[in-house]
């Protein structure tokens, strides 16, 4: 492959989702994702896809989980704002097993807030915004090139375990354009959702090995019902207590049993460090940068950056941090992923929080700083 | 020709006695039991317009016309 | 029930959940009837719904179902039409669900004119919560949210539509089942987005409130004051005081269908990619 183009993150998470096969985007123009939209606008009709422009955020996320129905491949796109509205159809994907993606590229909140300006607010929301326990992915691409390959890794994970996928980008990675390079491994491969067996009865949540239900795509002869309130194996509701445990039991396991597959971390001179720096997004990127210039003047410090942000990379954080002077978690929020952190260390290793809140991003040179201080 | 003459039923599990038929039925075909639920008291004089059909909210009444014999 | 059910329902879902007398069951009724007419293959039909007691039809239509969200049954029915155009989608939303928390979408999918029929259940009330006042709940009604009476004036969903430029519109009601047929298939037959409004009761919400004593005392109402429209031009206007018209109030054909107007954005795309 070794091609390279020029591309600004927002862009690369088109190029990604379309090299997964995705045909169909619906969305809704907000700053800092709406290049995400246009880029859909202009690349989809040629392909046999269809762009939807829709008349708001919620519509957009039950118009991309209409077109899943079909067994087309649908993504949206969003802000904060818009994220927000989202919600309950993301819940409504999570609880009815439809595939979908969601780009939600982080500007500065709550509400209107900072639009131009980046942040790592919601990190917690990407897992926790619908009412109810439910399963969601979130991936968190740091580069453009990473933004091309994961959002399409997100298309095939949100297919093979029919779960919304988060792609959890923030507007300087949405924004900036770096020189990408394009590597044999950057290739995306399109994965499928799995079929009915034409041989057997057709369940819509048929309790399987993987603990995903095949999926009938509407209009291939199986007539059967999705909705979104709690139903037992043949798709239609139920009260009875046993069966709500068993289906919500395994539509929430189903992430946890299949972790090695969906989790991605990042690792960078972590063996031999002192201290140890766990970031992700645009901040592994000065996080990266702070290590590289302490690791030339001889100081042993390491990163940790969980790709897959959720299901939170519990191992890989508590081996990463075991038996380290420190570990420091510089977010652009108040403090969101640090408390993961503190709960997968769980007083083992003292953990240092840097934040900023005001709409810029964290230098290497901050956390430089508060490494010498705690050195 | 003889007048065309009808068989009404009504599936008295799922009638929920709404009272529906009774009262649009513009030949009195039904009354009500004990439970309130519809009785087909004068299938005599159905007509066949289907009315008692199409307003059942609960598909509970059917008619079907009665096939006349040759000799009538 | 007779083989038109059997066809069409789910029968393992029967008997339905709907109360003694609710006009929900009868507008089934119309509605499946219309599908046998238009004579469509159960596994080409989409039926989507949104939340509310008019929202648990899809659990019992034999088709391809789904029952959406609150309010946004026509932004997922969207996403299914125009990812596979040959399925025929109907949906079905309650008052509440298709102009106050779904108003938005219903405008847009007007606006859009792409190939749907939306079914509209108004029976002027918030049925399954307990009888709270809706849009289309008319001024001086008693409701749970309105224990002195409602003030707020109420929408013509109807001419909303129009208004929004939805390109088929009718009005039927659950008392005049047979004409409510003829509306569905023409609405389906329609070229484009078509909606029928269906004025319909709900005799233990609405009506017991409002001094109706029984479903028929509502059914009988619809009979009273459902107008044809055709005999409604040429009424006085006070006469129609308090009433309403049914039967097709609003067609046009000039509008494009919305897949055909993307068919130009198809082409334009690929006479782009041509060197």
């Amino acid at each position: 492959m070794a091609e390279a183009k020029l591309l600004s993150g927002n862009d690369a998470c088109v190029q990604g989702a379309l090299a997964a096969g995705v045909r169909f985007f619906a969305g809704y123009p907000i700053t800092p994702s709406t290049e995400i939209a246009n880029a859909f606008a202009r690349e989809l009709p040629g392909r046999g896809g269809i762009f939807m422009q829709m008349e708001d955020e919620i519509a957009s996320m039950g118009a991309i989980i209409g077109a899943s129905c079909t067994g087309t491949k649908a993504v949206t796109a969003t802000s904060g704002p818009g994220f927000s509205l989202m919600q309950e159809n993301i819940g409504y994907a999570a609880v009815a097993e439809i595939p979908c993606v969601i780009i939600n590229v982080m500007r500065y909140g709550p509400s209107t807030g900072l639009p131009t300006s980046p942040s790592q607010g919601d990190f917690m929301q990407t897992r926790w915004g619908p009412h109810g326990d439910h399963p969601v992915i979130v991936i968190a691409p740091y580069t453009a090139r990473e933004a091309y390959r994961e959002t399409g890794r997100a298309v095939n994970l949100s297919e093979r375990y029919r779960v919304p996928v988060i792609v959890l980008m923030d507007e300087i990675l949405g924004h900036l354009r770096e020189r990408v390079e394009f590597r044999d491994e950057d290739l995306v491969q399109e994965i499928n959702r799995k079929g009915p067996d034409p041989d057997s009865t057709f369940l819509p949540y048929e309790y399987t090995e993987d603990g995903v239900p095949p999926f009938a795509n509407f209009g291939t002869g199986y007539r059967y019902h999705i909705t979104g309130l709690i139903h037992d194996e043949t798709g239609f509701p139920t009260n009875n207590p046993v069966e709500v445990d068993r289906i919500m039991r395994r539509v929430n396991e189903k992430i946890e049993l299949h972790r090695r597959d969906i989790a991605r971390t990042q690792f960078v001179e972590v063996d031999d460090a002192d201290i140890l720096v766990v970031a992700f997004g645009s901040v592994a990127r000065s996080a990266h940068e702070a290590v590289r210039t302490l690791r030339q003047e001889g100081k042993a410090v390491g990163m940790v950056r969980p790709v897959t942000v959720w299901p939170f990379p519990d191992e890989d954080i508590r081996k990463a941090a075991a038996g380290k002077k420190a570990v420091i978690v510089p977010e652009m929020n108040l403090g969101q992923m640090v408390r993961e952190v503190e709960r997968v260390v769980a007083g083992t290793v003292p953990v240092h929080a840097l934040n900023r809140i005001d709409g810029l991003l964290i230098t290497p040179q901050e956390m430089r700083d508060l490494i010498e201080d705690i050195q | 020709m003889g007048k065309k003459r009808f068989n009404v039923t009504v599936d008295r599990t799922i009638c929920k006695a709404c009272g529906i038929c009774v009262a649009f039925c513009p030949m009195s075909v039904f009354t009500t039991d004990h439970d309130d639920k519809a009785v087909v008291s004068a299938p005599e004089r159905c007509t066949g317009c289907r009315q008692c059909e199409l307003l059942c909210p609960d598909f509970c009444i059917t008619v079907v016309q009665v096939e006349e014999t040759a000799d009538g | 029930m007779g083989e038109l059910h059997e066809k069409y329902l789910r029968m393992n879902k029967m008997p339905h959940i709907w109360c003694a007398g609710c006009g929900n069951g009868i507008i089934m009724g119309a509605f499946i009837t219309a599908i046998d007419r238009l004579g469509y293959d159960k596994d080409e039909v989409a039926a989507v719904s949104g939340i509310g007691c008019s929202g648990r039809i899809t659990g019992y239509l034999d088709f391809n179902t789904i029952h959406t969200t609150h309010g946004r049954a026509l932004a997922f029915a969207t996403g299914i039409k125009l990812t596979k155009p040959r399925l025929k989608v109907f949906v079905f939303m309650g008052d509440g669900d298709a102009v106050a928390i779904g108003g938005n979408h219903l405008i847009h999918a007007c606006r859009r004119n792409l190939d749907m029929t939306a079914v509209i259940f108004n029976n002027h009330i918030y049925g399954m919560t307990g009888g709270q006042f809706s849009p289309t709940t008319f001024k001086n009604k008693s409701a749970t949210t309105a224990p002195y009476g409602t003030t707020d004036p109420d929408f013509d969903i109807a001419q909303l539509c129009i208004g929004a430029g939805a390109t088929y519109v009718a009005r039927g009601t659950s008392y005049h089942a047979r004409l409510l047929t003829d509306l569905i298939v023409k609405g389906a037959e329609h070229p484009g987005f078509s909606v029928i409004e269906v004025i319909t009761h709900c005799p233990v919400n609405f009506g017991r409130r409002n001094n109706f004593e029984s479903p028929a005392q509502m059914l009988l109402w619809q009979k009273e004051h459902g107008v044809a429209a055709r005999k409604a031009k040429a009424m006085p206007l006070e006469d129609m005081e308090g009433k309403f018209t049914i039967g097709e109030l609003y067609r046009s054909t000039e509008i494009p269908e919305y897949l055909e107007e993307y068919g130009r954005v198809i082409q334009a795309a690929n006479e782009e990619k041509q060197p």
